[in-house]
């Protein structure tokens, strides 16, 4: 074996792969050869960094220098300059990676670094997800190997009732509890799944994890099968996640090999598989009874609970069903002990969370957080805050299931009991910033849109009433609501939520619930003066010339496709409402800063 | 969305067939084989019409219309197939809050055919897709393999246009 001197990490996460990563790892490799360095400088492509705005990302260590925004061009400078002269190419450093005095800090003491403390996404950006032999030398399946040779199921079972994890998917049950119900049951043939369709638009924590760090969910679904009498595990995959599913199949033959998979696990006895079904583009097949009747082969309908999964599940088995992130915590929880996590966290829930921060922040990326956070920290330390000197309006947790929380409601420590106070939810960890330039009517349009489509069909509050919910947010938008509408869409949600089979039903409302409480006046301006004060909805929008500045070129009336602007040479010219369809072509022509929109 | 019985006649050979119905039989002992046989259908033909679908129905002695009911379902089954250039506008929340709905305008009005279908010619298709997890690079939308991302609405346009003179070109 040769010793490496410097090791070059090329984050291979979706965010940098789609930045164009794999094609800096072909340079280095060139560049290497070229200076018959290939012996000493190993290149490996990690998972998931998490500061994904600034990819792609390199690191380099032992100096630990965090190079972000790199491009091909930049590479032979690197390995000229860094990694053949010792020389850090300052120019390409992470801005938050310098002090006051120039100097290179450890990643943890950046800012975007310092508050996060990693256990479920411990091993992302650190090895190479596709070599079970890094995942081994980071303390991998030491966890199980302690279940299975000095632990008895009921002893994992309790460990993790100890640790107090909750299900990091969104209802946040408690993990234990779930495995203890499936132990408890009398059944030769039980099944383990692991829900990987993710389906909230803006959460990507899970793919991150099965693309940086895949071991660690095989080794949990291992545990989760020994605990409870399984001999069978399921993942259900997105089969919109090709690098995700591509690691985990290359983890699994691994482990295969290993004997970590397959029969008599480590000589104790235990036999477990795991297989992968591909989930085809559903967001109800999130609610674990659809999930399973999709493996199944069926439409992911839900069914009425009970019998619950744990009793009558997969194949009417008896089934443990847990979220990627979820799994994630499992084997770190065995290995350091119950106490260890349950430190960590608020009373009521315990551990960390992972957050997938978007939208109109700097600091776009993954983060994991202890429980109790405050919002405030996530987006103004840890995020960066808003860009472009916008001022924030609102944080969105939980996608399509969860809230708006305003500005006034900042100082909200993130933990599952305080995020429902505020009339949003934890979910799966999304966290979307919008700034004053986002309608939130509009917002929570956008949210029903998703959830029409994606309603199932099965009971009639989600299909029909999500319908209506969405033809009178509609009817606000476009300038035609009343007063009562705002009344009536308040009543309808109740009853969605109150009345639908599953949790996409009985959460979808929460969107437009959150925005009513904490920004009804909003909707007050759509009904009451027609005005969209985002000055996003399109039918509320007008546009004018300001007598003052226009020099009447006619650059405005040449280029509007529907000849709404009149106005001689030289004269102001002017704006017909009744013609113009909004489609704003003036206001970018225009080079006097003439034409406004309202 | 969109996703009505398509308007291209089926080009489907007697070996895409045999190699459907080979894969079929080597599963019908498996327990829950419907979704791998419909991906596999999607991936050898790019969609699942009429025609595939009856070849499976015959095959697995499931009813058509139980099948019909799977495919229409899931979003990754298409009835339509897909156009020589797929073009996919993430509509996300992180790309919508960034303006994803007016890039997702633009390339339909340039394209001429709206979200979920295909051009009459078969050279473009255009979808609204939910979140493909590139939130760091929002808005972001696709063209076959590659990705295109921190765009606006003018850059898309000079981006979309370049596709299109290609495929006049061959």
């Amino acid at each position: 074996m040769n010793l490496v001197r410097t090791h070059v990490l090329v984050c291979g996460g979706t965010g940098c792969t789609s930045a164009n990563s794999p094609a800096l790892i072909d340079e280095f490799h060139k560049e290497l050869d070229k200076r018959d360095l290939s012996k000493e400088v190993q290149v490996i492509q990690t998972g998931c960094f998490g500061l994904c705005a600034l990819g792609p990302i390199v690191i380099v260590y032992p100096e630990g220098s965090f190079y972000s925004m790199v491009k091909v061009e930049d590479v032979s400078e690197i390995v000229e300059e860094h990694i053949l002269k010792g020389r850090i190419v300052t120019r390409l450093l992470y801005e938050g990676s310098l002090d006051e005095m120039e100097l290179v800090k450890s990643l943890d003491e950046t800012d975007f670094y310092k508050k996060q403390h990693r256990i479920a996404l411990r091993n992302c950006g650190v090895i190479n997800p596709e070599d079970i032999d890094e995942y081994i030398a980071n303390d991998g399946y030491q966890a199980l190997a302690k279940a299975l040779t000095s632990m008895t199921p009921q002893e994992v079972i309790d460990t993790v009732l100890a640790s107090g994890l909750r299900g990091r998917g969104g209802a946040g049950f408690p993990t234990g509890r779930k495995w203890q119900f499936a132990a408890n049951e009398d059944n030769p043939q039980k099944y383990v799944c692991c829900n990987a369709d993710e389906g909230d638009p803006g959460a990507f924590m899970d793919r991150s994890l099965l693309e940086g760090d895949p071991h660690s969910i095989i080794e949990a679904m291992a545990l989760a099968g020994y605990a409870i009498g399984a001999n069978q595990g399921y993942v259900y995959v997105r089969a919109e996640y090709p690098i995700a599913v591509n690691r985990l199949k290359i983890a699994i033959e691994q482990a295969k090999e290993y004997g970590f998979l397959g029969k008599d696990i480590f000589g104790s006895g235990f036999d477990f598989d795991l297989d992968i079904r591909l989930g085809a583009g559903a967001f109800v097949c999130g609610e674990e009874t659809a999930l399973m009747a999709s493996i199944e082969g069926h439409r992911g309908e839900p069914r009425p609970r009970p019998p619950f999964p744990a009793v009558k599940g997969l194949f009417g088995k008896p089934t443990v069903l847990n979220n990627v992130e979820t799994y994630a915590n499992i084997p770190w929880i065995i290995y350091h002990g119950p106490e260890a996590f349950a430190e960590i966290g608020t009373e009521k829930s315990k551990g960390t969370k992972v957050f997938a921060l978007g939208g109109k922040i700097t600091n776009t990326g993954l983060v994991e957080i202890p429980m109790g956070t405050t919002l405030r920290e996530v987006i103004e330390e840890i995020g960066g805050g808003v860009p472009n000197g916008k001022k924030f309006k609102a944080a969105q947790t939980g996608g399509p299931s969860g809230g708006c929380i305003p500005e006034s409601l900042l100082d909200t420590p993130m933990d599952f009991e305080s995020l429902a106070e505020v009339g949003s939810i934890m979910g799966s960890g999304g966290l979307i910033v919008m700034d004053e330039d986002n309608c939130m009517v509009d917002i929570a349009k956008f949210f029903l849109q998703f959830t029409v489509d994606e309603s199932c069909g099965k009971c009639v509050p989600c299909r029909v009433g999500m319908y209506r919910l969405h033809e009178l947010l509609e009817k606000i938008t476009s300038g035609n609501g009343t007063l009562e509408d705002i009344d009536l869409i308040e009543e309808l949600c109740y009853h969605i939520k109150e009345n639908s089979l599953c949790g996409l039903g009985q959460t979808a409302p929460n969107p437009v619930l959150s925005t009513l409480e904490h920004f009804r006046d909003e909707y007050v301006a759509h009904v009451t003066e027609k005005r969209c004060p985002a000055g996003v909805c399109k039918e509320l929008l007008r546009y004018f010339i300001i007598a003052d500045k226009c020099t009447g070129c006619t650059a405005c009336s040449r280029v509007c496709p529907t000849n709404a602007i009149s106005g001689e040479v030289k004269k102001v010219h002017e704006i017909d409402q009744d013609k113009c369809i909004k489609c704003g072509a003036c206001m970018e022509r225009c080079r006097f800063g003439a034409i406004v929109k309202i | 969305m969109p996703n009505l019985k398509t308007k291209v006649s089926f080009k489907g050979t007697k070996e895409q067939e045999k190699e459907l119905v080979d894969f079929i039989r080597a599963h019908s002992q498996d327990k829950g084989s419907m979704m791998p046989i419909l991906q596999k259908a999607q991936e050898m033909y790019g969609y699942i019409p009429e025609e595939v679908q009856i070849i499976i129905a015959e095959e697995t002695g499931v009813p058509l219309s139980e099948i019909y009911g799977i495919v229409s379902f899931y979003s990754q089954f298409t009835l339509n197939p897909k156009g020589k250039y797929q073009i996919s506008v993430c509509l996300g929340t992180a790309c919508y809050v960034k303006g994803a709905g007016d890039i997702l305008d633009k390339v339909c009005e340039i394209i001429g055919c709206e979200s979920g279908s295909i051009t009459d010619d078969g050279m473009f298709s255009v979808d609204a897709t939910r979140c493909i997890g590139a939130c760091g690079l929002a808005p972001v939308f696709t063209v076959n393999e590659s990705v295109y991302g921190r765009v606006d609405v003018a850059e898309t346009e000079q981006i979309i246009k370049k596709y299109v003179a290609e495929a006049k070109g061959s």
